[in-house]
Parts: C-alpha cells; sequence; structure tokens
C-alpha cells in the first residue's frame, strides 16, 4: 500500500507513546524545556557541517587549489610563445615562489575572493530560506540575532579559510615550480624569502579584513531575499559596479569613497618601508561599509516576517 | 510601538535613497568649493637692451599673475625651448593660487618677443630677465627684501631652468631657484664623450666624465634648433611623468603645448623669419651649421655654447637651490644635474636633488611634484612649511605594470653623496666576463643601431613592449661582456664605470667613435636598455696596433636589477641618434679590468604620514559596533515577559491580529484558548488565516495586534519557550543534500540540546521511512518529506505539537496512521494542534475544534458539541410549515424553526420516533431524521459561496 515500503510499524507508535508517557519534559525559570539553552543552539561547529557537506563549498575550496597549477601551467605553455610581452605579470610571477603568490592574489582579488565571500555569506542565510529549514531553525528556537551571528561567524571562518588555502597553495606551487628567492616587489624592490612570507601573511589579513564590506553586503541580502543566487549575484554586482566606477577618471577624489578603492593597498606590503597609510584607509572604509551593512542586516533580520 | 516598526520598515529604502544623496549631495558640495579660483594677468610689453652696449631694444611680451592677496613674494616662471609664456600658463596659475606673483614672459625670439635666440647668453637672455627683475621690484604687489630687490624665487623647464641658473648666478636679487630638466654645459649635452684616459672620481652618484671632443647628438640637436627656427616645440616633453601612488593614464597637458591659448585669444605667434637661420643669431646658427655638417665643434664653438651655459656661472650661486632632473632624458641626463650640483655645493649653495620618472622622453613633472616645488618655494620665500632639507630623492620605477603604468615608488636620502667632503657614493662591484671581440663600424655609419627616438621617447616610453624592442643592436656592430646572474637584487642609481681597452681592427682612422650601454637582462633573455640613454665616447688609438686604455662612464639611470637577472655591457660602433664615423673601420674591443663598478643610493621610501583621521575612524566605528550589540541585547532582555497564571495552558491567543504593509488582514481579532492534552483541529477553507496564526505561534512573523502566550510565556521571535513546541508548518524544511537521518540529527543538534532528549530512534520509527532514511532528502517523493517533518517536529517530544495540514500529500493508510499517531501522543499527556481545510479530518481525529474564515474565529468548542448542535434535530420534510406546525403541537418540543427543506426542534427529552409518528400522522413526508450538524452548516456555509 505504502509508496517504496513506506510505512509506520504499529510497534513504533507504541515505543513513542510510551517514551512520551515517560518522558517529561522539565521546565527551566526562562520557561523552556530543560536542556535548552539559547547559547548552545547552532554551534559553530555544527553549521560548519552543515556547510561543509555541501557539494558548493567543497567545489570552492576545490577550484581554489586548483587555480595556482592552474596558472603556473598557463605560465609554461605561455613560454613557449616568442612574442610574448615582457615586463607585466608573467616577469613578476616568475621572479620567485612569493612573487607566484602575490600575482596569484592580484588577479584573484578583483573578482574571485569577493565572489566566494559574497557566496559564502551571501548563500548563507537565503539558501536556508530556499530550503524552507530557516523555520524550523527559528522555531527550534535559535534567537534570530544568534542565527545571524553564528552563520556569520561560520562564513567567516570558511572564508578565511578559503582566502589563505589559495596563498598557501600557490606558495607551494610557486616554491616548486620557481625557487625560494628573493621577492620582487611591483615597485622593484626585493625583500628576502621570509620577508615574502611574512607579507603574505599580513596581505590575507588586510583582504579579509578588506571583504568585510562584501561580507556584511552579502549577509544583508541574504537576508532580505529568499533567492541564493540573488544575494550572491547582487553582491557581487556591487563589486563590479564600485570597480568600474574607480576606473572612471573625472570622478577624481570621489573614487576614494568606493569600497573597492583599496582593495589593492595590500601590494605595499611589498616594501621594505611599509607604508600603513592605504591599508589603514581600507581597513576604515571596510569597517564603516561592514559595519553599516552587518547593522542593516541585523535589523533587517530581526524585524523580518519569516514566510519562506 | 508595532505600528511605528511597521511604519520603519515600510520607509527603510526610501530613507536609504534619502540618506545617501544626501551624503552624495554633501560631498559634491564640499567638492564644488574646491573648484580652483580664477586666477586674473595683466600683459605688459617690456623693453630691454638688445645688446649691452646697443641703442636697439627687443620687445618682451611678458604676464604677470596676481594672487589673492597682495604684496607677496613672486615667482619668475621661464618657458622651454621652442615655447612661450602661453606654454607656461597653467602651472603659473597654479603659482598663484599658491599665493605667489608669478612672472612670464616670452624670451626674445620666441613667441611674440622680438629679437634673435642667443642660447641664454648672459648678455642677452640673462640681461632680460634682470630687466624683469628690475620690473618686479617696482611692483606694489611684489613683497620686497630692500629697494629695487623683490622677493623672488626663479623657476623653469629645459631652456627655462638654464636661465634660472645663469640669473641666479649673475643677479643675487634671487632669492631661490628650482631649475627643471636642464643642462649644466650645452657642449656637453649635445657633444658628450664618456671616456677618459684616466679614472674620475667618484664621489657623486651620477659624475660622467664630461670629456672633451665628443660625439655629436644630432637627433636631439637637430630638434632643439628647428624648435628655434619654425617655433614649433618638439623638445619640450609632452604629457606628465607618472607619479607614485598614480594609476590612470596621463593626460595630455593641453596647455603646456605649444601654441597653447591661455587667454591669448587664440593669436597664432608671428610668422617666424624665414631663412636658413630662422630666429637665430648668426653666430649660433653659424656655430649649429658647422657641428651639424662636420659632426665636429671647434673651439670658438665650444665656447660659446659654454658661455651660455649653467658652468660658467654656478659656481657663483649660494642661493637655495632644488635640482630637478628626469630619469628619462636622453637630452639632458642625470650628470647634467649631477654636475650644476657639485658646483652650487662648492660654492656653498644649499642643494636639493629630485630624479623624477620623466625628463624630455618621459614627461613634464606631475601634480605631486609641482606641488613639491611649490612647497620649496613656499619655505624659501615666506618661510611656510616645512623645511624641504636638503636631500636627494629618486624615483624607482617597477617592473610591474597594470593597466599600462608603471609602479612607481620615491626613495630619500637626506643627502645627496659626494656633495660635502668626505661623503661619497657606495658602489658594488659586478664582475663582467667576456673575451676580446672585434665590432665593424659601416661605411657612413649606417645602418646604426638605435636606442632612443627623441622626441617621440616620451610616448614610446609608456609602452614596455615597443621600448624593450626599440633598443637594438647590429650583430658584428657591438661588443658584448656579460655578468653572472645577480644573486640579490642591485638598485642601480646613478652612473656606472668600466673599464675598456680599445684597439684597430684594420688599417683604419685614429680614433674610435663607440657607443656604450648597459642592459638589463632578464632570466629569459629580455633586455632592457635603463632610460633608453648610451654613453658615447671617442678615443684616440695608437697607429701601433696597441690596445688604448679608457674608463668609460656608462648613462645614468636609475633601475632595479633583480636577483637571477644579468647586467650586459654593450659596446655598439654605431647610434642612430648620434653622428657615426663616417669611414668603415673595425675595432678590437675588450675589458680592460673585469669589475663594472655600479653605484647604489640606499635610502628609505617615502611613505605617507600615518593617517590619524582613519585611525580614529577605525576606533570609533569599533565602538559603534559593539555598542549597537550592547543595545541590541538589552533590548532583547526588555522583551521578556510571562505571566505565572497562565504557565499550565499550552497556548492563549487574545486579540491577535496580522495586516500586512499591502492592506491585507491575514489575521483579525483573533481569540482563542488551548487546554492541556487537547487535540485542536483549525479548521477553515484555503486562506482562512491558519497558516499565519500557526507561524505566529511559532514566533516566525510578528503580530500587528494582540498577543500569544505559551505556557504563559508571551511569544517573540526566539522565546526560549518556543522549544517545548515541535512544529511542522506548511511544507517541509530539509537540507537536499544530506541523508533524512542526518537533516534530523543536525536539526537536533542546531538546538543545542541534550542528545538523550531527542529520541531520534522513535522519530525516525513514526517516519517508518525504512533505508530510505539514509539517502539524501532531494530524492524523496513529497510524502516520505512530509513524513520526516512530523518526525522532526516530533524530536524532543515537546509539550505542544503543532502541525499545518499533516495530512496533505499522504495517503489514505498513511493518514489513518497518522491520527492514531496523534491521538495516542495526547493521551500521553501532550497538546496537539492541527490546522486542516477539510471537516472529515478535523471529526475523526481532534477533540477540539476552532473554525476560521477569512482571519476571523467563527466557532469554538469541543468537536462533538458543535457537531451535535446542542440536541437540535433535523427533520428533511416536503412541508416545513406543515410539519413545523405539528411539532410545536408535541409537548416538551420548542425552539422550532424552519430552513428550506427542512425544521429544526430542540426536543427535549421527546423522543424522535415519536416525532416522526406524530408528522407521518399529520401527512407530512418525512425524507430524513438526525441530529443537526452545525459544525457543517457553518463550515459549508463558509466554502459553499
Amino acid at each position: 500500500m505504502s509508496e517504496n515500503g513506506v510505512h509506520t510499524d504499529p510497534g513504533a507508535l507504541k515505543d513513542l507513546t510510551d517514551a512520551a508517557a515517560q518522558h517529561h519534559t522539565k521546565v527551566a525559570p526562562d520557561g523552556s524545556a530543560a536542556g535548552y539553552s539559547a547559547r548552545r543552539t547552532l554551534r559553530i561547529r555544527v553549521e560548519l557541517q552543515r556547510q561543509i557537506r555541501r557539494r558548493r563549498t567543497q567545489l570552492v575550496l576545490a577550484f581554489l587549489v586548483l587555480l595556482p597549477f592552474i596558472l603556473a601551467a598557463s605560465f609554461e605553455i605561455g613560454q613557449a610563445n616568442p612574442n610574448r610581452r615582457s615586463g607585466g605579470f608573467v616577469d613578476l610571477a616568475t621572479a620567485s615562489g612569493i612573487n607566484f603568490v602575490v600575482l596569484t592574489l592580484f588577479v584573484s582579488s578583483s573578482f574571485l575572493l569577493p565572489m566566494i565571500v559574497a557566496l559564502f555569506f551571501g548563500d548563507t542565510i537565503a539558501s536556508e530560506a530556499s530550503w524552507s529549514s530557516l523555520k524550523y531553525l527559528l522555531a527550534a528556537p535559535i534567537p534570530r540575532h544568534r542565527l545571524l551571528r553564528q552563520k556569520a561567524v561560520s562564513s567567516g571562518i570558511l572564508s578565511v579559510f578559503a582566502l589563505a588555502l589559495l596563498p598557501a597553495v600557490a606558495l607551494g606551487v610557486g616554491v616548486a615550480w620557481y625557487g625560494a628567492g628573493e621577492v620582487v616587489s611591483p615597485t622593484g624592490e626585493a625583500a628576502p624569502f621570509a620577508d615574502g612570507v611574512l607579507g603574505m601573511a599580513l596581505a590575507v589579513v588586510y583582504i579579509a579584513i578588506n571583504l568585510f564590506w562584501v561580507a556584511g553586503l552579502a549577509m544583508f541580502l541574504s537576508v532580505s531575499t529568499d533567492a541564493p543566487l540573488g544575494a550572491v549575484g547582487g553582491t557581487v554586482l556591487v563589486s563590479i559596479v564600485s570597480q568600474i566606477l574607480d576606473q572612471i577618471e573625472p570622478l577624481e577624489d570621489l573614487r576614494n569613497y568606493l569600497p573597492t578603492h583599496y582593495a589593492m593597498a595590500w601590494v605595499d606590503l611589498l616594501s621594505t618601508d611599509i607604508d600603513w597609510s592605504e591599508m589603514t584607509r581600507g581597513t576604515f572604509s571596510a569597517l564603516v561599509y561592514g559595519g553599516i551593512f552587518t547593522l542593516l542586516a541585523a535589523r533587517q533580520f530581526k524585524s523580518k516576517d519569516i514566510t519562506s | 510601538m508595532s505600528r511605528l516598526s511597521r511604519l520603519r520598515g515600510r520607509w527603510t529604502i526610501p530613507a536609504l535613497i534619502v540618506v545617501l544623496a544626501l551624503v552624495a549631495g554633501g560631498v559634491y558640495f564640499t567638492r564644488s568649493g574646491d573648484d580652483p579660483v580664477a586666477v586674473s594677468f595683466k600683459e605688459a610689453n617690456i623693453d630691454a637692451p638688445e645688446s649691452p652696449d646697443s641703442a636697439q631694444t627687443v620687445t618682451i611680451e611678458t604676464r604677470l599673475y596676481l594672487p589673492q592677496q597682495t604684496p607677496a613674494p613672486a615667482i619668475m616662471l621661464a618657458h622651454g625651448f621652442g615655447g612661450s609664456l602661453r606654454s607656461v600658463h597653467t602651472q603659473a596659475e597654479e603659482f598663484a593660487r599658491r599665493g605667489f606673483v608669478v612672472l612670464t614672459w616670452s624670451a626674445r625670439g620666441f613667441g611674440r618677443s622680438t629679437g634673435q635666440i642667443a642660447l641664454n647668453s648672459v648678455d642677452r637672455e640673462v640681461r632680460d630677465a634682470q630687466k624683469l627683475l628690475d620690473f618686479l621690484g617696482t611692483r606694489d604687489e611684489v613683497q620686497k627684501d630692500g629697494g629695487g630687490d623683490p622677493r623672488v624665487g626663479v623657476t623653469g623647464a629645459s631652456y627655462g631652468g638654464a636661465l634660472s641658473l645663469l640669473l641666479a648666478g649673475v643677479d643675487k636679487r634671487v632669492d631661490t631657484l628650482v631649475p627643471v630638466i636642464t643642462y649644466n654645459d650645452l657642449a656637453q649635452a649635445l657633444l658628450p664623450n664618456s671616456a677618459l684616459a684616466t679614472p674620475r672620481s667618484d664621489a657623486t652618484p651620477a659624475a660622467t666624465a664630461f670629456s672633451e671632443d665628443g660625439v655629436f647628438k644630432r637627433s636631439w640637436a637637430g630638434i632643439f634648433f628647428s624648435a628655434g627656427m619654425t617655433s614649433i616645440d618638439l623638445s619640450s616633453p609632452t604629457g606628465e611623468a607618472p607619479e607614485m601612488g598614480q594609476t590612470e593614464a596621463n593626460q595630455p597637458a593641453v596647455e603646456q603645448q605649444p601654441g597653447g591659448t591661455g587667454g591669448a585669444a587664440g593669436q597664432q605667434p608671428p610668422t617666424p623669419s624665414l631663412g636658413a637661420c630662422g630666429r637665430f643669431t648668426p653666430e649660433v646658427c653659424a656655430a649649429y651649421t658647422e657641428v651639424a655638417t662636420t659632426g665636429r665643434a671647434t673651439q670658438p664653438t665650444l665656447e660659446l655654447l659654454r658661455k651660455s651655459s649653467p658652468v660658467a656661472v654656478a659656481d657663483q650661486i649660494k642661493q637655495p637651490t632644488m635640482l630637478v632632473q628626469g630619469e628619462q632624458d636622453t637630452l639632458f641626463g642625470l650628470d647634467q644635474s649631477d654636475a650644476t650640483a657639485r658646483q652650487i655645493a662648492a660654492a656653498g649653495g644649499k642643494v636639493k636633488m629630485v630624479w623624477y620618472a620623466g625628463g624630455h622622453d618621459g614627461g613634464n613633472p606631475g601634480t605631486a611634484l609641482r606641488g613639491q616645488i611649490a612647497d620649496w618655494m613656499d619655505f624659501h620665500l615666506r618661510g611656510n612649511g616645512a623645511d624641504p632639507g636638503t636631500g636627494f630623492e629618486y624615483s624607482v620605477q617597477g617592473a610591474f605594470r597594470s593597466s599600462g603604468q608603471p609602479s612607481l615608488r620615491t626613495v630619500v636620502t637626506p643627502s645627496y653623496p659626494g656633495l660635502t667632503g668626505g661623503s661619497t657614493t657606495e658602489r658594488k662591484t659586478v664582475k663582467l666576463t667576456g673575451r676580446e671581440q672585434v665590432a665593424v663600424n659601416p661605411a657612413g655609419g649606417n645602418p646604426a643601431a638605435i636606442s632612443n627616438l627623441p622626441g617621440l621617447g616620451s610616448a614610446l616610453a609608456r609602452s614596455s613592449a615597443i621600448s624593450s624592442r626599440l633598443s637594438l643592436d647590429l650583430p658584428g656592430q657591438a661588443a658584448v661582456f656579460n655578468s653572472e646572474a645577480l644573486e640579490s637584487q642591485v638598485l642601480l642609481t646613478g652612473s656606472s664605470t668600466v673599464k675598456l681597452r680599445v684597439a684597430r681592427g684594420d688599417q683604419t682612422s685614429g680614433e674610435a667613435i663607440l657607443f656604450a650601454k648597459l642592459y638589463d637582462v632578464s632570466t629569459d633573455g629580455t633586455r632592457v636598455l635603463p632610460g633608453s640613454t648610451v654613453a658615447p665616447f671617442r678615443v684616440a688609438l695608437p697607429p701601433d696596433g696597441s690596445a688604448a686604455e679608457v674608463a668609460v662612464t656608462l648613462p645614468g639611470a636609475v633601475r632595479p636589477v633583480e636577483s637571477g637577472h644579468k647586467l650586459a655591457l654593450v659596446v655598439s660602433t654605431t647610434d642612430q641618434a648620434f653622428a657615426n664615423a663616417e669611414q668603415p673601420a673595425a675595432y678590437r674591443i675588450s675589458l680592460a679590468s673585469d669589475e663594472l663598478s655600479v653605484p647604489v643610493v640606499p635610502g628609505r621610501n617615502v611613505t605617507t604620514g600615518f593617517p590619524v583621521g582613519a585611525l580614529w575612524g577605525i576606533v570609533i566605528a569599533l565602538l559603534v559596533l559593539i555598542g549597537a550589540g550592547i543595545v541590541a541585547m538589552f533590548r532583547r532582555r526588555m522583551a521578556q515577559d510571562s505571566d505565572p497564571d497562565l504557565a499550565g495552558v499550552p497556548l492563549v491567543i487574545s486579540n491577535l491580529t496580522k495586516a500586512y504593509p499591502g492592506g491585507v488582514t491575514a489575521v483579525k481579532d483573533l481569540s482563542f484558548r488551548v487546554e492541556h492534552g487537547m487535540v485542536l483541529g483549525l479548521l477553515g477553507p484555503n486562506g482562512a488565516g491558519k497558516t499565519t496564526t500557526l507561524r505566529m505561534v511559532m514566533g516566525l512573523i510578528h503580530p500587528s495586534e494582540g498577543h500569544i502566550r505559551v505556557f504563559g510565556h508571551k511569544v517573540t521571535p526566539g522565546n526560549p519557550v518556543l522549544s517545548r513546541i515541535g512544529s511542522f508548518v506548511e511544507g517541509s524544511g530539509f537540507l537536499p543534500h544530506l541523508s533524512g537521518a542526518a537533516n534530523l540529527r543536525l536539526y537536533w543538534a542546531a538546538t543545542g540540546r541534550p542528545e538523550s532528549e531527542a529520541h531520534v530512534e522513535e522519530a525516525l520509527e513514526i517516519a517508518g521511512l525504512g533505508k530510505a532514511v539514509h539517502r539524501r532528502v532531494r530524492t524523496y517523493s513529497q510524502g516520505m518529506r512530509q513524513r520526516l517533518a512530523i518526525a522532526q517536529a516530533m524530536l524532543g517530544l515537546p509539550d505542544l505539537l503543532i502541525l499545518d495540514e499533516p495530512a496533505n500529500g499522504l495517503d489514505p493508510p498513511q493518514i489513518h496512521q497518522m491520527r492514531e499517531v496523534l491521538r495516542r501522543y495526547a493521551a500521553a499527556g501532550r497538546t496537539v494542534v492541527v490546522s486542516s481545510h477539510l471537516l472529515a479530518e478535523v471529526e475523526q481525529t481532534c477533540s477540539h475544534v476552532v473554525v476560521m474564515h477569512k482571519g476571523q474565529l467563527v466557532a469554538a468548542g469541543e468537536v462533538a458539541d458543535i457537531a451535535a448542535g446542542g440536541g437540535e434535530t433535523t427533520f428533511r420534510v416536503d412541508s416545513p410549515s406543515k410539519a413545523a406546525d405539528v411539532l410545536r403541537s408535541l409537548e416538551g418540543v420548542h425552539d422550532v424553526h424552519e430552513d428550506e427543506g427542512a425544521v429544526h426542534a430542540s426536543m427535549n427529552g421527546v423522543p424522535r420516533a415519536a416525532a416522526l409518528t406524530a408528522l407521518v400522522a399529520a401527512g407530512v413526508a418525512v425524507d430524513q431524521v438526525g441530529p443537526r450538524r452545525r459544525l457543517e452548516d457553518a463550515f459549508l456555509e463558509l466554502v459553499g459561496e
């Protein structure tokens, strides 16, 4: 009778009612079932499990591992071509392992990295809404601010991991292909390998901070729509528009207000006398934009009617 | 309060737009205040003697730009060769905006000034400039140091730079000067010789040999002189040099172009006096003709050139001087400013040296450097600002290019090495290897190697692809000496030196003209000639075939040579830009010493000051975020509200209303109560507001008015009391990439409650999915998801179980089973609320019912009560009026009322059989007798329409 042999054994019914008869939920003073505590809901470990098992997460991380190999291979192919231009990417990239990392970060930091951050942050709540599982999480209950926070922290952990994974793999590939020589900065300074590694570590920290605005915006869009694609795509779109505006010279100083304006400030870290001013401004800009978007997201989520 | 929050929600987007518009407007407003103020100028023609003792005069056209406030110190701004006062209009306005009186003029022979070009002769152009100093001394707008002595600084580029040096050397009324990309010795600039028989002292970084009898720099000289013939300026750089931190492509500075109409009504300069000599004095013309035709200069020509060069007077300059020289300059190289700096330092003047990433091949000073020049003037003329000091700055161009622009950094050192006694330039030794090679000079010096294309250089220098291919050495015409790959980076800063041996390769001329250049060779063999410059030298060869040994100073340049790169010294017999030897010849060239001495000037990178504002901004932003978090936490704490009297009542709904912004009211003034142990059915057609009500119970939707209490606690989003509710509302919600079992386990893990309380196994058995429980949920059928969702609602055996349309998607046996589950669950001491749009469903499952329609409560009570209609009986008859009369006549029967085709009556203990008999006896045809079903009536009434 039942499809696919799906049916409830009468014995199961007895088990349940027996359990229900014996088990009487104790009630805590706040009205909750004993054993429930808002502070224990949706622990980071649990949320990470939920996310890491997703194919999407696995594919993104796999791609980040693959990318440095693709770049290295394309340089190998490119070197066979006698007409290639010099003085550009290739010269810089193949100078040493660290320079390969610099190139990898350079080519990925305008589009790929913001997209990954947008994916982790923009998808996290919107996808729960699209699966209809958000309402059950909220009714569990996971307080809304806590759900948002735990989701944000998990997305943050995944993003930072992704941001660190790319240069780490690139460093391995770079050292294997181009050796652990001196790192050459875009402005033509040379520094020892160890300094270069430290510089790259700081660069990853800066990029992570600078992408806070992406995280905040993605989060805001994620709680504003039930379509994950809308949240991720919207964030990437804003990032691209900001980068386009940044290219328009007549805007002059106005471009300093663009959230992507200081995205490349980490390049200053390659210098021996590090100029912190751009990075400080970039941090400030990212904090302000990220903070505003985060507050908007929290406010929107708090007052939102969950109808998905 | 709730109305307010609703209002706020509705206005969020418009408010955001308004705020953005205000911010944009504010930014625009503050910026529009920065619009450059208009600067006015006065034009005047000043007559000066044609020559010191001459009665004839020349007329010099001048412009006096006035700042907002006068009197102010003055700046004399001289133009470049081929230009006029119009070509410096933009820079003059910039200085005037900085608060200086600015005097520009067209030098004699240029623009609308009359007279002939005497190449900055001390007796002519310099006298003219002194006349202008007199003029400034008479102006009230100009601040004075004394009677007739104006407070004045002089600056200018190229030809104008040389004039500033000459004027400062001659006239002490000049207080400070900034010569830009200019020469020290025009003879050396146009006829350079970089070889010395004995090595010179290498104290300064860019000192070159300056030997006599140089090689004629044909291309540049031609361009330079044709500028004087035609007033068309090919020699001045076009565009601006790239600067640090600047990424965009340079925009050509339109007003710097020759013939630029800086307010001069677009009039063309007068047609140049045609003729072989153009506007040059006959002496200059003759000298040029001589050099251009023979390739060599006679002593009088050299005298003439030297007399009109700063070298003649620079040892008189004691005024503070900032020398600006370009790293991309094949006309006046770094060696020229080096020589000037040495002269001024020896005379006791203060010298600051700046090498920027431009020059005659690379562009004019950019905004930042012009600002630096104005800062220098500000300090030395007015004492404003920080002391620019007497340091040395040079610009380093990295190999990396993004969007066509090289990356730049500026390096500073406290002083230009070698100027003060004892200090000297650090030099690194790089070993060169290479055996003796034979290089051939072709007859006529053609074809020739190419190093640079004067006049076009600035356009080409910006394209790495072209400029790197531009340098071309012809096979057989060059000797090449390579170094090993460098172990660490060397930042070449200035002129390297090397010792060479040159001997006759056959029986030819007694001298050799050779060109030495130093390439940076990358690991893949790409060669870059830093600055595109070459060092020409002429060396006499011993007739016996033995070798002449010379020390050659290579051209000054700034170039970071990366580790792994090699340096290649190329000595070629020809160069396109110079007058090559005409006679065919062969030379044997070898290294006299394998040491290449490379100057390095270690310094610190220029970093902009630490942005304190941004740092404070970070602190404030963090504080605001933390503050917002704390405020939100307190507001959540305040929201707790509980009523201990209702602690035992699973659900109390009071005056609940939900109105959506669009004007739709989903639930209106709904009140009911669910007691312990009930199985309550929420009955209503689709759209009655059942689901909205249940969502409000779960804290998913904010009620517009009224409130809900669960076990006495007012429901708010995420209220802890919700942990005692198990719910299934409007479909399942699972992570499609996980199995059913994993979904339930992770869901429970997400609630954070102990695993022992979950009863996952029991719940899974209730779902009864068999082995399918280990498949991914995305493969499940609708019914399977439904069952899993109900099982999820039962996790933790909640005190209140809320199921929304649980029978949807289940087949009849499954529905039957589910009813059994719910009844038994309630019997075990729990409360169940089920919503349905099916009457039969509610009748068979529930003990109590609440009927809703259009968001409002229609009926509530026990299912049996409502269904039984309080003991009334319905008779379906053919004639209701007649039947009513019969029934009213019966003792005990009351409350009789008619309906269409039926009569309802309260029997009050009278048996239905007795009533039936009476009706039949009265001749009424009875179709049906039974208890009145009010619930059905009510419900049909609702859904039937």
